[in-house]
This record gives structure tokens, C-alpha cells and sequence, in this order.
């Protein structure tokens, strides 16, 4: 009982910081009809800045949040408007070359890691990297002993005020509305007076921004390496299938959903078979639940 | 207050407009009839600059609006409604209204356009809430041209408002259009529902094969041999 609790606190603080790595690849698949195979790699962007802001500066890789972010969201926004969209008014025999495209960009991101800041894996030594609170010190006599780790935690946190942040971007400004409304009819939004152009390039430049705040979460607990990229790359594409392409409350619910089963199978199957539930749910989502969780949640009606 | 001017239109290397030009006044109901394929689509498409003419000029108020970007048209005061409604299907009836008053004087009017749309459709005030791509489909074009007037505009263009639609629901619609019109909007409509089209048209352009072959009022084309014919199955 008391590893299985256990194991579900570690899958949904992990599955938090999923989603907001599923959010930002949910949300330009919705709006630009694209995957970002790039998304893992500019995460390795975000944990970089992060790690040399802490190495060099000294600032904690929670405030660099607040530097990465903006930087990812400028390098989102060139990487869509300056590689992307020419390559969107070409025709070619490849429907899908944008994708291929993406592909391109995110080994020319790993590989000039691996230049400039050798292929070491690295890691922020911050102050509280093994600290946890336990049950037991609040609650003397509690039946069972949990604990729950600190940056884990506050990363876990962050992620969740992100993403409440995020979706009251999305349905109660403008902004955000006209972000949608492009991503459910380009056209129609034009009509409505919406400059699709700016917000394909704003959505990039967000999705960007997103990921990059998860690479800072993620370092606290986590180490870095330039080919780290790719393995985020499927997580985020598995969430993002899971659920259901392009919907922000599917891809959070398929991040928890995601991180949960991953937790469990380590535990319970064995910490190397952690990618094969991965991969195991994502098959079943393509079998079973082709719409993803998307689907399942515009039954109740509150679809997004 | 509008002019088209000699257009040619293509897609790709197929040319459906050819030196097509016609003119909206200031307060009338224009109908453009036709059949399938006859351009009539593609025409409203080009005057909101989803597509651009090959050739012409189009001049909104006198000012030529052919090269500017297609968002700021709403601005100047022309609300088109899509064919097959095009909502947002996955928000609300209201952030559908929200979507079509993003700017200017109609942005800041959001609260006051809503009420009196709410007054001209009493179901939207009722559905305000439910996701638009739950709505019948009736209710769902009153969302279309609802989303159109939130733009509080001068010219509002309907792309076939009555199709798909059971006949006590057109009539609905057309019972709006002539609201609308009391409203001192002037109305551009296509359609090919050509007999309740041409009763309510102050005047009317057949378009056939890209090309405008006649030109009257409703009431001379409803009694026109060749429409008759080709459109009434008289």
C-alpha cells in the first residue's frame, strides 16, 4: 500500500511535468497542423540556459525559468518564421517536408550542443537536490510514511501554475481565443479579423516557451546531455497522440495519465521497462482511443 | 459603396471569374444567384481577400481594398459570413460572438452588440454556454451571422444562408435579413434558394459560368423569362 501511494505521488509529479512538455507540442500541432520533432531539443536549449545560468551566475534554475522562457519563445518565433514558413509556400512532392524540416532543426540543435558544450552530462548541484518532506514529521503517528522530494515538488508546482496561467490565456483573452479559433479555422479566423501569420508564429514562439520552462523544471531532478532531446521528442509526441492532437486539456490529462503508468511500470515491472510502458500506451491509445483523451472529454462536454 | 471592378479570378490555371463587375449601394439587399459553380462563392471569397483577383480592382467606400491583408477588412466595415457557417466548433456560442468583435469600436461595444443580437435571437441567449458544434444546424447559421453582426458592420456578406436548412427555417432567416436591413446595414447575399432570394432583393446579378449575365430588380428577374427557366422551374 505504502509504495503503491507512493508510486502514484512520483508518477503525477513526474506526469505534471509532462503535460506542460505535451502542451507546447499540442498547441503548435493545433494551430500550425505540424509536429515539432524539434520539441525535445529545444527543451535541451531550456536545460542548457538553466545549467549555465546556475554554473556561472549562481541563479537558481527555478528563476531561470523567468530567462529561458523568453529566449525560447524569440527562438520559436525565428525557427517559424525565418525556417518554417518558406518552407510552407514551397510545393513539393513531400506533403509533409515541415516535419522533415523540424527533424533537421533538432539534430542542428543537439549536434551544436555537442560542439560547444561537450557531450558530459550535467547536472545543477542546487542546495536541495536530495531534501523531502515526510509524513511522518507532521503527523507523528501516521499509519504509513511518505514522502514527498522537494525540487520534485516545487517543479511539479510551477508546472501546474504554468499551466493554469496558460489556460487562462487561452479561454479568456482574446489573445488566447484568436490562438484557437486559428488552430479550429484558419480561414473563418480570418475572416474574423485575426492576423493567422502573427499568431502561427506567436503559437511557435509559446510552444517554445513552454518546453523551454519545462527544461528548467526538469533540471533540478534530472541531468543534461545534447542527445537528450529525442527522448523527449517521443514523450511529448505520446502525450500529444494520447491526447488527442492539438487539445491542451487532453495533452494534460494524457501527461498525468502518462507519467502514472511510467511510475508504476518502474516500480512494479522494473526501472528499465519505464520506456516500454511508454510505448505500450501509446499503442493502445492508437488502437483504442484513436481520438485520444480529447475525444473522451468532449463526451462530458468540456471539451477545449 | 462597393465596386468590383473588371475582376478575373483563378485557381491555380483555372480561371471561374471572368471580367466580372458589379456594385453594392449604400443600404440595399444585393443578390448574386446562380448555379453550382457559376463563381458566386469565389466572388465573396475575393472581396474579402481570401483569394486575389488576377486582374481588376475592388474599391470599398472608394478605396481600393484588393491588396491589403485580408484581417483588416473586418475593421473597415465588411463582415463576411462563410458558406457552411465555419464556427469555431469547439467554443462556446459566446466565444464565437467574442471572436467577431476583436477590434476597434466593435470591441468596445462587445457588451451592448451582444445584448441586441441576443434580442434579434433569443435561442443564442439560451445557448450562450454550450459549445457551438453542438447546435443544430439552424442555430448554428443564427451563430454565423450572429458572429458577422458582432463586427457592427457596414457591409455584411451571406454565403448561402439557407442551405442545408428545413423551409420554416429559411424563412427565419430571411425574416432576419430583412431586420438587419431595417437596421441600416446593407446586405450582400448569394444564394440558390433564388425565389425567396429575388422577393427580398432590392436588386439581384446572375452570375453564370464566372460572368454577370443579368442584372435587374428581385421583382424583374422573378418575372424574367430566362431565369424562370434556368433557376424558378417555371
Amino acid at each position: 500500500m505504502e509504495s503503491f501511494l507512493q508510486t502514484l505521488i512520483a508518477g503525477l509529479l513526474l506526469g505534471g511535468l509532462y503535460a506542460l512538455i505535451g502542451i507546447g507540442m499540442t498547441l503548435i500541432m493545433g494551430v500550425m497542423k505540424i509536429i515539432n520533432l524539434a520539441h525535445g531539443e529545444l527543451m535541451m536549449v531550456g536545460m542548457y540556459i538553466a545549467f549555465w545560468m546556475f554554473t556561472l551566475f549562481g541563479i537558481d534554475p527555478y528563476l531561470s525559468v523567468f530567462i529561458a522562457s523568453p529566449i525560447l519563445f524569440f527562438l520559436g518565433i525565428f525557427i517559424q518564421k525565418f525556417l518554417i514558413n518558406p518552407v510552407l509556400k514551397v510545393d513539393s512532392i513531400l506533403p509533409e517536408n515541415q516535419v522533415i524540416l523540424t527533424v533537421g532543426i533538432g539534430m542542428v540543435l543537439a549536434n551544436l550542443a555537442t560542439i560547444f558544450f561537450k557531450s558530459d552530462y550535467r547536472a545543477t548541484p542546487v542546495s536541495y537536490a536530495t531534501s523531502a518532506w515526510y509524513l511522518s514529521d507532521y503527523w507523528e503517528n501516521a499509519p504509513i510514511d511518505l514522502s514527498l522530494s522537494v525540487p520534485w515538488t516545487v517543479s511539479f508546482v510551477i508546472a501546474v501554475a504554468i499551466t493554469i496561467a496558460l489556460w487562462f490565456f487561452l479561454s479568456k483573452t482574446d489573445s488566447g481565443k484568436s490562438i484557437r479559433a486559428t488552430a479550429q479555422d484558419l480561414d473563418s479566423a480570418l475572416l474574423m479579423g485575426v492576423n493567422v501569420k502573427l499568431m502561427r508564429v506567436v503559437t511557435f514562439g509559446l510552444g517554445s516557451a513552454l518546453v523551454g520552462a519545462a527544461g528548467c523544471l526538469f533540471i533540478p531532478i534530472y541531468y543534461l546531455f545534447p542527445s537528450m532531446g529525442g527522448q523527449f521528442t517521443l514523450i511529448a509526441f505520446v502525450i500529444t497522440i494520447l491526447g488527442g492532437l492539438g487539445s491542451t486539456n487532453g495533452a494534460i490529462f494524457g501527461g498525468l495519465i502518462l507519467g502514472i503508468f511510467e511510475s508504476m511500470t518502474a516500480t512494479y515491472v522494473g526501472m528499465g521497462w519505464a520506456p516500454v510502458g511508454r510505448f505500450l500506451i501509446f499503442v493502445a491509445a492508437l488502437i483504442f482511443l484513436p481520438g485520444g483523451m480529447a475525444s473522451l472529454l468532449k463526451k462530458k462536454r468540456i471539451g477545449k | 459603396m462597393l465596386e468590383i471592378k473588371n475582376i478575373d479570378v483563378s485557381y491555380g490555371d483555372v480561371q471561374v471569374i471572368w471580367d466580372l463587375s458589379f456594385t453594392v449601394k449604400q443600404g440595399e439587399v444585393l443578390a448574386l444567384i446562380g448555379a453550382n459553380g457559376a463563381g458566386k462563392s469565389t466572388t465573396l471569397k475575393t472581396i474579402s481577400g481570401i483569394l486575389r483577383p488576377k486582374r481588376g480592382e475592388i474599391l470599398f467606400e472608394n478605396r481600393p481594398i484588393h491588396m491589403i491583408e485580408p484581417f483588416h477588412l473586418i475593421e473597415m466595415g465588411i463582415a463576411h459570413v462563410p458558406e457552411a457557417r465555419r464556427l469555431f466548433v469547439e467554443m462556446t456560442v459566446e466565444e464565437n460572438l467574442d471572436m467577431g468583435s476583436l477590434k476597434g469600436e466593435a470591441r468596445r461595444d462587445r457588451a451592448k452588440t451582444k445584448e441586441m443580437i441576443f434580442n434579434l435571437f433569443p435561442r443564442l441567449r439560451e445557448r450562450q454556454y454550450q459549445l457551438s458544434g453542438t447546435l443544430s444546424g439552424g442555430e448554428q447559421q443564427m451563430v454565423a451571422i450572429a458572429r458577422g453582426l458582432m463586427s457592427k458592420p457596414k457591409l455584411l456578406m451571406l454565403d448561402e444562408p439557407s442551405l442545408g436548412l428545413a423551409p420554416i427555417l429559411v424563412r427565419e432567416i430571411f425574416n432576419v435579413i430583412n431586420r438587419i436591413r431595417k437596421e441600416g446595414v446593407t446586405v450582400m447575399i448569394v444564394e440558390q434558394n433564388v425565389k425567396q432570394t429575388l422577393t427580398i432583393a432590392d436588386r439581384a446579378y446572375v452570375l453564370e459560368n464566372g460572368r454577370a449575365t443579368l442584372e435587374g430588380t428581385g421583382t424583374d428577374l422573378l418575372n424574367n423569362p430566362h431565369v424562370q427557366a434556368a433557376y424558378l422551374g417555371v
